[in-house]
């Protein structure tokens, strides 16, 4: 039996809005695979760090206060430092196009704007971790 | 033969017959679960004459970037024929750091304006009457810093502390609950907010200290029964304490107000509001026995649901919340936010926002809805929901007070988790089309951008500039002497609202008083469930 994908659910920044974050974490959790979720107000660094002992192949990142351009690059930044570009990273949260479109040149794999519906991220994820 | 009849049930998953009559009210006694408008239980609204006499103040939360652009949309929103000012603080501020705290990098003005000291709080107000407008400040954690901020300003306009009118949120039992925007432990932080309701029975009578919140708990995805429930068990939390303090229920009661969702579900809105007020009367009749009118009055402010606008197809937004303020004025609600169509993207534009104000309006002066209270009084339909609110919100209640009360609940995470189940639950509806979300889940199509407010990047650099000279500025020893006996006064059980506004006129900021207050109290981690 294939070893289920391993995700790190992760809410950085200052914000407390964890709904979306913690509905992520069941829906991926229901759908067979094994979620570590950070809890509130990690920065990149934990993040990372966390990413590396889990030993995850996905970080999700939560984020609706307008940090995103603050805080995603620099856990891609991290990342390449720590030789970990095989780790897929996912943002869901409100992330206007623009910036999208620029977040996904440095390297993210996916964003899920609000509306997004939960079949599609997990669809998503099981296609973008090889088996 | 009924064969697999579907379902009805309100957006909280609550069955609804077919039809309701009578039968469905069997010995129901107008007077006993209704009285009249202003007449205990308060069912009916806590005024006799309700919009009649006065219409609900419409205050439109507002607050981005700089204290500099937050002040010109106050002056604007007054312009427009808004009633009264909502200040939105930005993270940093929230969370008690300032904008040039490493945290707060990537977060300075973004949900709301960035206040780090006095000074930014004298041009957030600059120009605008402190003993006129009221003011609500939507600030928990480090709600008494910000007030003793917005106290010292009131006092450089010459205002009396006494004839100050507004709101502080102040509510720290729903941080723990679902917005999470805490700093302190739960009972250092309840410490914090009894010292200002006793303060502010002192000082300031017109001025309500805490605006207990069910907003923030629906919007983590609660039902509108659990909105209820953990919203007034929150409120007994906070009169024990304040009794426990030495306080006598009349000091205080009559100044703690609530602040309810206004949702989608019309009927069920209806029906929390009504049974608010009916159990809140009970309650304080009962419970702490008093037998003042204005104890047994529960007022609150209603804010649209946030959580029901959506980014696909925005403008449908208005729709939805003019809908969901109806729902609240029909329900009696004081005062009234309505949310932008542009807010499912970021904080609202100019026009969204006098859009939202102009929806108000027309309820106001147009719909007819003001003329009478409480018009949907009797029917079977409401009067059935009504009660089964209650009932069910009871049931709640007396499981926390099970518990041990409200902070014990928190720390076994029992109203997270239920939150979080309810949230996870209605997910599942919408992902399996059982609830239809119009332009999400059904009626797709491709709508045009819509303009929307950008956040300067500059505001970080310019209030860490402001902050940099103030630094500077000020008399640093008195500064420190400020901060010294704050964390004195801290440490012991002196009320510590006199030191804190000694503080912030010294100009000590946000941040170095709120890092004195956890040097005595210590930092919350809550354990993450999921």
């Amino acid at each position: 039996m294939p070893r289920p994908i391993r995700v790190l659910v992760a809410k950085p920044g200052l914000d407390g809005h964890d709904r979306g974050a913690k509905v992520i974490a069941r829906a991926l959790r229901d759908a067979g695979m094994e979620v570590i979720y950070t809890g509130l107000r990690q920065t990149p660094e934990m993040i990372v760090n966390a990413a590396l002992q889990e030993d995850v192949q996905v970080i999700g990142l939560s984020i609706l206060s307008g940090a995103h351009n603050a805080i995603v690059p620099r856990v891609l930044d991290l990342l390449r430092e720590k030789e970990m570009t095989d780790v897929q990273v996912v943002v869901g949260g409100i992330i206007p196009d623009e910036d999208a479109a620029a977040l996904k040149r440095q390297g993210v794999a996916a964003i899920f704007q609000p509306g997004a519906s939960l079949e599609e991220i997990v669809n998503f994820i099981r296609g973008a971790v090889p088996a | 033969m009924k064969t697999a009849e579907r379902q009805f049930t309100t957006i909280s998953a609550v069955p609804i017959e077919p039809v309701y009559g009578p039968e469905d009210l069997p010995g129901f006694d107008p007077a006993r679960e209704l009285g009249g408008p202003g007449e205990f239980p308060y069912t009916r609204g806590i005024h006799r004459d309700m919009y009649r006499g006065k219409l609900w103040t419409m205050r439109q939360f507002s607050g981005f970037a700089t204290p500099e652009e937050t002040n010109r949309r106050y002056h604007y929103l007054l312009a427009q024929g808004q009633t009264g000012l909502s200040v939105a603080f930005d993270l940093p501020t929230l969370m008690g750091y300032d904008a040039d705290h490493a945290l707060a990098e990537g977060e300075v003005g973004k949900c709301g304006a960035a206040i780090s000291s006095l000074e930014d709080m004298e041009i957030l107000f600059r120009g605008i009457p402190l003993g006129e407008v009221t003011v609500s400040m939507t600030i928990n954690s480090p709600a008494a810093v910000l007030w003793a901020m917005y106290l010292a300003v009131a006092e450089q306009q010459g205002v009396e502390w006494s004839r100050l009118s507004g709101t502080l949120q102040n509510d720290i039992l729903k941080e723990y609950i679902a917005q999470k925007e805490y700093i302190f432990p739960p009972r250092p932080s309840m410490r914090l907010v009894t010292d200002t309701i006793e303060f502010g029975a002192r000082h300031t009578p017109r001025f309500n200290p805490i605006s207990i919140s069910g907003y923030h708990i629906r919007e983590a995805g609660s039902t509108a029964v659990q909105e209820l429930a953990f919203t007034l068990r929150d409120g007994i939390e906070y009169v024990d304490w304040a009794l426990e303090r030495g306080l006598t229920v009349d000091e205080f009661a009559p100044r703690l107000s609530f602040f309810f969702n206004a949702h989608s579900d019309f009927f069920e809105e209806i029906a929390k509001y009504r049974a608010a007020r009916k159990i809140w009367a009970s309650v304080m009749r009962d419970r702490y026995g008093t037998t003042s009118e204005r104890s047994m009055k529960l007022r609150f402010h209603a804010q649209t649901a946030g959580c029901s606008l959506t980014w696909q197809q925005p403008y449908n937004n208005v729709v939805r919340t003019g809908l969901q303020a109806l729902a609240a004025v029909l329900g009696g609600a004081q005062s009234l936010h309505t949310n932008s169509l542009d807010e499912a993207y970021a904080l609202p534009g100019e026009h969204a926002v006098t859009i939202a104000l102009r929806t108000q309006q027309v309820l106001a002066f147009e719909s007819g809805v003001t003329g009478t209270p409480d018009p949907l009084g009797g029917s079977y339909f409401l009067e059935k929901l009504t009660l089964e609110t209650e009932a069910a919100a009871k049931d709640y209640i007396a499981r926390i007070d099970g518990m041990g009360g409200m902070i014990a609940a928190i720390e076994d995470g029992f109203p997270q988790t239920e939150i979080a189940a309810a949230s996870y639950r209605y997910q599942r509806e919408v992902e399996a089309g059982e609830r239809v979300v119009v332009g999400v889940n059904r009626f797709q199509s491709e709508d045009p951008p819509i303009e929307l407010l950008q956040i300067d990047e500059s505001s970080a650099g310019h209030q860490r500039e402001k902050l940099a000279a103030l630094r500077r500025r000020r008399d640093n020893d008195r500064v420190r002497k400020a901060l010294d006996a704050l964390k004195h006064a801290a440490e012991g059980t002196e009320n510590t609202m006199p030191y804190l506004v000694e503080a912030v006129r010294a100009y000590a900021t946000l941040g170095e008083i709120c890092d004195a207050l956890r040097a005595v109290f210590g930092t919350y981690q809550e354990t993450a469930h999921i």
